[in-house]
């Protein structure tokens, strides 16, 4: 799929904005990185997060990852999907594997993010 | 994330890298840790063929009239026990009992082998080299030596395809010299997986071939090459100790559950009697296994608690494909009983000790 609409940050993150709203969740490199994901550890709706917050935790056969918050924002839902299938991280990192939905505080701050071109510059380093 | 190696390599790396392996560092060596993923890597070795190069392990012979009294100074098992071809699993300790390493020896027709972790392979050298008399020649074979292990269900199938007869047909824990894809091979029906399976040991030259005729070899039993990822999770899920994880330096046979491969009374040997004092003293702590009731993936250095109170480590813990849940291993104090729980970041996880293996449906016993 398209990632052109999708902004981007530096520790693997993927932000989709949707009206107020933006859903987050893991690129696709990263997932690949990670390997295969076996538990997501969700936030609870209605927690508030700054920027750079951690905003889930991943765990993969061999690590674990922290997802940290793009922008700040109120967590509006979660993918309770990934309780059951947490490899749909793995197999649709930018569809059924998004992690949160949250409501963004500044619209603008989305702006500061990567592009997909930046962020496919930054995972060639 | 992971970053560039400049390792060691192995014979096989650039196949590893053609086969698109995630390569890591590990005990300075380049090595595959995972092709298509661990799971399924995993359940291909628990369900037909997986192919792993090990090729890092250190491999040292001893030789000449005074190996088998020095080997049964320095290793914990019973050396005099072992025929002509057979293996056995067995161990280093220091004076005080702590491990130096864990390790596998064969008697061979002329020379024991010694097979150890590549983490150890200096300090093993050393430590063997200053224990033995003047009637034995020790030679560090390791860089003059690859090996592929075959695990597997199906592996005798696929060996039987370009081996001797000789080779398929060995028993558990056997070994013999037969030709493999008619190349020189030492093979051995053992593995570290807890299925079925042979670990062929070759000259580095003779790798690539023995690997591509093992590749065509069990296309019909859809092998597959698997990396380290697996190797760990398809261990674990035996209860089989890692050094360096569930055994090291600080460790005994007594506490770690190897005092099946420790003969006290065979005559004395380094670390008995620290290890005699301690198992009548009984151990403070001894290992255990333990699996998750909730989702979550213990590691090693969690905390495991009892009622709320610090009672032992997780010294290796992963989710097991398996079981398809959070298992681990653990020293504890003596006398823990009920239920645990595992302290992962800032939750704790109700966990339950578990007999081991945690996995008992494995094909390893069936020759």
């Amino acid at each position: 799929m398209s990632t052109q609409d999708l902004r981007f940050t530096q520790s693997h993150e993927w932000l989709k904005m949707e009206g107020a709203e933006a859903l987050i969740g893991l690129t696709d490199y990263a997932q690949g990185e990670l390997g295969d994901i076996v538990f997501v550890e969700l936030p609870a709706v209605g927690t508030h997060v700054d920027a750079g917050d951690v905003l889930t935790t991943v765990e993969s056969v061999k690590s674990v990852s922290e997802i940290y918050a793009p922008v700040a924002g109120e967590v509006m839902d979660v993918n309770v999907a990934l309780d059951d299938n947490p490899d749909l991280i793995n197999s649709a990192p930018y569809a059924e594997g998004w992690m949160v939905r949250l409501r963004v505080d500044d619209a603008s701050s989305v702006d500061s993010l990567m592009t997909a071109d930046d962020y496919e510059e930054h995972t060639k380093g | 994330m992971s970053g560039m190696t400049r390792g060691l390599k192995t014979a096989l790396y650039e196949k590893h890298v053609r086969a698109g392996a995630k390569i890591v560092d590990f005990v300075g060596y380049a090595m595959p840790m995972e092709y298509t993923g661990i799971i399924d890597e995993h359940r291909r070795v628990r369900s037909t063929i997986g192919m792993f190069d090990v090729s890092h392990m250190g491999e040292f012979y001893l030789s000449g009239g005074g190996a088998l009294g020095d080997l049964e100074r320095i290793t914990t098992n019973r050396v005099s026990a072992l025929d002509e071809g057979r293996v056995q699993y067995s161990a280093m300790c220091y004076e005080n009992g702590g491990f130096i390493d864990d390790l596998l020896v064969y008697r061979l027709p002329d020379s024991y082998m010694l097979v150890v972790n590549a983490g150890n392979k200096q300090k093993d050298l050393e430590w063997v080299g200053s224990h033995i008399g003047s009637r034995t020649e020790l030679r560090d074979a390791s860089d003059e030596t690859a090996l592929i292990a075959l695990q597997g269900p199906l592996a005798e199938k696929a060996l039987a395809k370009v081996a001797g007869e000789s080779a398929a047909s060995l028993g558990y824990y056997q070994s013999v010299a037969s030709k493999v894809a008619g190349r020189e091979a030492l093979v051995s029906r053992t593995g570290y997986t807890g299925e079925d399976g042979f670990e062929v040991y070759i000259e580095p030259d003779a790798a690539g071939p023995v690997w591509d005729a093992f590749m065509e070899a069990g296309a019909e039993f859809e092998i597959e090459p698997v990396g380290l990822g697996c190797r760990d999770t398809l261990r674990l899920e035996m209860g089989y100790a890692l050094y360096g994880n569930d055994i090291d330096e600080k460790r005994t046979p007594v506490e770690s559950g190897l005092m099946w491969i420790t003969k006290l009374k065979k005559g004395d040997f380094i670390g008995r009697d620290a290890i005699l004092e301690l198992k009548q003293d009984g151990p403070k702590e001894s290992l255990i296994g333990f699996e998750l009731k909730e989702r979550g993936v213990p590691r090693h250095g969690h905390r495991i608690l009892s009622e709320g109170r610090e009672v032992g480590v997780v010294t290796s813990g992963t989710f097991s494909p398996s079981l398809e849940k959070g298992i681990g291993m653990g020293y504890v104090a003596r006398g823990t009983d009920g239920p645990l729980e595992i302290e992962i970041r800032n939750r704790t996880i109700p966990a339950v000790v578990v007999p081991l293996p945690f996995y008992r449906n494995g094909t390893v016993r069936s020759r």
